[in-house]
């Protein structure tokens, strides 16, 4: 649907300040509520249509006028016509959406990332600069921010109405949303996925700072250690390392540059290795065993919380290459970000 | 009551007309008759009642959380009473009144009547059905009593396993007594129109309430297991720990869901399809027509029935399941809903060449059309799948299936319940007070889910206690809307109750509508028909029935 840019954003100015529509602060925001102007278009449609073929019918046929009924059996030419005409607007309606589902699904691919855990009751958020939040995030304007989420008891559900993204935050598994913030302010998030006593209250507020501001911020919020730095401390107290040296003769496999990888598993398979297979490898060692190696790792399942794992697993992504001090830079624009140790560091 | 010239009601003289000497409710005396009956119009009744009961205690539960959200603060009582609430309104609404309502009721009552059959096949399992109805709503009760349960009517995994202290296996144990209820019913219904159809009344001579009942059926039978299945499973979770949906143990949260919206997508079709039926027959009799294209509509149901068993992911959509499998369900939903425009068309242009009067069914049934429209469309949103990212777990769904499920069900209970009410009481209700309460029914209603879509693309999530305040103009308009409402649903509960004993006296056909069920006598014998009836006509033949009254008038005459 093709609105002229100025008509466009003076629609939105008025139902704005008409407070009853939620402002657009995403670069998706335009794109949903384009297709719900167009829903909302088709529902008037359809409404005035039955209502006016009702009133119409009602008036000409009432008993006074129209004492004795005509028996009609059917019509296979007006039955068609409405099978296959509400057909053909739901399929529009079919394709619309899942173009806009996979645009707010697929994230791009220079999105900086942000890690969230849900638990009863309250958001965390955690920055890979090490920076941690509740109930709070705070973003810069203009830049991809994926989230990737995951639940430490119930299924919660992240949203941002402003933004038009909802993502549900699972027990035991990661699940992704990104936006692209387009107006600095303080907008709601909610958990929208019914989580118990005080559901009502997990109530978070995402700020949306201008690039300045936001590095100004990562600046003063810093804890002085990266989750990649956290999870190095973290993978020499559990011993990961006594296993994963990196060295030939180790009895587990070397982790540099595994991420993003495709792994080769002794039952044959093959596995791209993301966050998700990571968290699953530490929690389910049996289930992925890399080729070469013995079954010998032990589960690590209720011995380190979801904030463990995601320093886990940033710290083992960071392993690749110079990727964490990408991501640290690029993400909190610190200047006391991790320093970077030799072995870690591959050119 | 005097008929005007727009209605065709035809009544018998009051001055001279009592009741029939021998009917059903007098067939026998005392309340074990009524316990040990075998009779499906007296089982009829007993559902009427205790659905009934079972409506205004959900009802009031609305009320509560209506009056709790008047405010922004959560002021009137605590976040886990208000979780509560919800789940008893849920839980009631949905398993005690929404599925058993239509064909509990009505469809007991008409089903062997409109078939020309003495009874339902298995009358023993039927009275059981109530048994086991009446024991599931005395669990609820009992979960209720004993302090609450606060797991929404969804029962999701693993809140109400692992997280949740209360009486989740009570409230678990009454929903799989129901469910069975329900099974029983629809295995009656199934074995009924397959058997029990008198001589010459084809698949094609059925009445639209029987086809729309028949597909319900076959839904209740087949998903209400899966529905069992998901409850035990819970129940074992949650007593011993098995981690079928622990994620901890190997384990799948999501695993619930999919059982979960298995059932309790195709229940939605086992509470709208029996209302649809009623909407049939009534705009087929006051309007004196064959519903246009009949064999259309028929069909129809059986395709919203097949369908809708394929159509349960697109409650998951934003729940991490793969973005193709999304593609498919999304298609498949807006599939589904095809059906659904072709009856509302085709249920308009039955109104076309028709000879229309409105009594209160037709009102009801004028309701259900809009509001089932506006449920259906704004449907059509929840199924795109990029528009349902931002309005799932919003008010927008909570507006939706209400305008659904209240708007269209509830619209076609009351209608049907209006139609049929003569035929089951043999009296007729007060006719100004009825059309009065009907509007205000309407009025009301929008009133109260109408804001909700606004506020559901504002953002506000359902099953919130407190919300920001920039919501609560909207709230308010709710809740006063929720108030006009409830005194819509009062006024029928009052005038039926009065018309029992003070009503005008119905006679067998005051509509002059075609079914068998007003050639027989109202409230009619135990045993329905004098001899068997021998059917030589289509439904809703209205020249036909021209014909019969014309021969009758010459031979009495």
């Amino acid at each position: 649907m093709h609105i002229s840019p100025v008509l466009w954003q003076f629609l939105v100015k008025w139902l704005n300040a008409s407070a009853l529509f939620p402002r657009e602060a995403s670069t998706i925001a335009p794109y949903a509520d384009e297709l719900y102007f167009f829903l909302i278009l088709i529902t008037i449609l359809g409404l005035l249509l039955v209502g006016a073929l009702l009133l119409v019918f009602s008036v000409m046929y009432r008993k006074e006028k129209h004492p004795v009924a005509t028996q009609i059996e059917g019509s296979t030419l007006l039955e068609a016509t409405w099978t296959i005409i509400p057909l053909a607007i739901f399929l529009v309606c079919f394709v619309w959406g899942a173009l806009l589902y996979f645009r707010i699904y697929n994230p791009p691919t220079n999105a900086m990332n942000i890690y969230v855990v849900g638990k009863q009751w309250m958001w965390k958020a955690e920055h890979p600069g090490g920076q941690h939040e509740i109930n709070a995030l705070h973003v810069p304007m203009g830049r991809p921010v994926q989230l990737t989420m995951i639940s430490q008891d119930v299924f919660h559900s992240f949203s941002i109405p402003d933004f038009r993204v909802k993502r549900e935050v699972i027990p035991g598994r990661y699940t992704t949303v990104w936006f692209e913030a387009t107006a600095v302010g303080t907008y709601h998030i909610f958990c929208t996925q019914y989580c118990g006593t005080k559901h009502s209250a997990m109530i978070g507020e995402v700020t949306v700072l201008t690039p300045e501001d936001y590095q100004k911020w990562t600046q003063q919020s810093t804890s002085g250690m990266s989750l990649a730095q956290n999870g190095e401390r973290l993978f020499a107290s559990m011993g990961c390392n006594a296993c994963h040296s990196g060295n030939a003769a180790a009895r587990g496999p070397n982790l540099a540059g595994v991420y993003g990888s495709k792994l080769q598993l002794a039952n044959g398979s093959q596995v791209l290795v993301n966050d998700a297979y990571l968290r699953d490898a530490i929690l389910n060692p049996s289930q992925h065993v890399t080729a070469g190696y013995s079954p010998i790792m032990p589960t690590y399942q209720g011995q380190i919380s979801e904030d463990g794992l995601i320093d886990l697993v940033e710290y083992v992504k960071n392993l690749q290459t110079n990727y964490r001090v990408q991501q640290t830079l690029t993400t909190s624009q610190s200047d006391q970000t991790a320093p970077i140790t030799p072995e870690m560091v591959k050119p | 009551m005097s008929a005007t010239s727009s209605t065709i009601l035809n009544l018998p003289d009051q001055s001279t007309a009592t009741l029939p000497k021998k009917n059903y409710i007098n067939a026998e005396h005392g309340l074990l008759s009524w316990l040990f009956t075998g009779d499906h119009k007296r089982i009829a009744m007993l559902y009427l009642i205790s659905i009934t009961f079972f409506f205004f205690i959900g009802g009031a539960f609305a009320g509560l959380i209506r009056l709790e959200l008047l405010t922004p603060q959560p002021d009137l009582v605590a976040s886990d009473t208000y979780n509560k609430f919800f789940t008893m309104h849920g839980i009631i609404m949905i398993f005690l009144f929404l599925v058993p309502s239509v064909p509990a009721t009505l469809g007991n009552f008409l089903i062997p009547i409109m078939l020309g059959a003495k009874d339902l096949a298995f009358p023993k399992i039927n009275l059981l059905s109530w048994y086991l109805y009446m024991a599931g709503g005395t669990f609820t009760l009992a979960a209720l009593v004993l302090g609450g349960v606060d797991t929404g009517w969804t029962f999701t995994t693993p809140l109400s396993t692992h997280y949740l202290n209360t009486h989740v296996i009570t409230a678990a144990t009454a929903i799989f007594i129901a469910g069975f209820s329900s099974i029983f019913t629809g295995l009656n219904f199934i074995v009924t129109i397959h058997r029990m159809r008198a001589p010459g009344m084809t698949w094609f001579r059925m009445p639209l309430f029987v086809w729309s009942n028949y597909a319900a059926s076959l839904l209740m039978v087949l998903g209400t297991p899966v529905l069992a299945i998901a409850i035990v499973l819970v129940a074992l979770e949650r007593t011993f720990g098995i981690g079928v949906f622990d994620p901890t143990k190997g384990g799948d949260p999501l695993l619930f869901q999919h059982l979960f919206w298995f059932y309790s997508h195709p229940a939605v079709y086992i509470m709208i399809l029996p209302g649809m039926g009623v909407i049939s027959e009534v705009i087929s009799t006051f309007s004196r027509k064959r519903v246009f294209g009949y064999t259309a509509v028929a069909f129809s149901s059986v395709a919203i029935a097949l369908f809708g068993f394929f159509v349960w992911e697109h409650h998951m959509f934003i729940m991490g399941v793969s973005n193709y499998s999304a593609l498919v369900f999304s298609l498949l939903t807006m599939l589904v809903a095809v059906p659904s425009a072709i009856k509302i068309f085709n249920w308009a242009f039955t109104l076309q060449q028709g000879s229309i009067t409105f009594e209160t069914p037709m009102l009801y049934a004028f309701g259900f059309l809009g509001l089932f429209t506006i449920g259906g469309l704004t449907g059509v949103f929840l199924g795109s799948l990029g528009m349902d990212i931002h309005l799932t777990e919003t008010y927008f769904i909570v507006a939706h299936f209400h305008f659904v499920m209240v708007g269209g069900m509830l619209m076609a209970f009351l209608s049907g319940i209006h139609f049929w009410w003569p035929k089951m009481t043999g009296r007729m209700y007060p006719e100004s007070l009825s059309k009065l309460a009907a509007v205000v029914t309407f009025i009301g209603f929008n009133l109260t889910f109408l804001p909700q879509f606004i506020l559901g693309y504002l953002g506000m999530p359902r099953r919130y206690h407190a919300y920001p305040p920039e919501f609560q103009v909207l709230n308010v308009l709710s809740t006063a809307g929720a108030t006009v409402l409830g005194v819509g649903y009062l006024l029928p509960m009052l005038y039926l109750a009065w018309s029992l004993k003070y009503g005008a006296i119905a006679g067998n056909n005051p509509w002059q509508a075609t079914g068998l069920e007003w050639q027989i006598q109202s409230p009619p014998l135990t045993e329905n028909f004098i001899e068997v009836p021998i059917v030589d006509h289509e439904a809703y033949d209205y020249e036909w029935l021209a014909h019969k009254t014309q021969h009758e008038v010459t031979t009495v005459g």
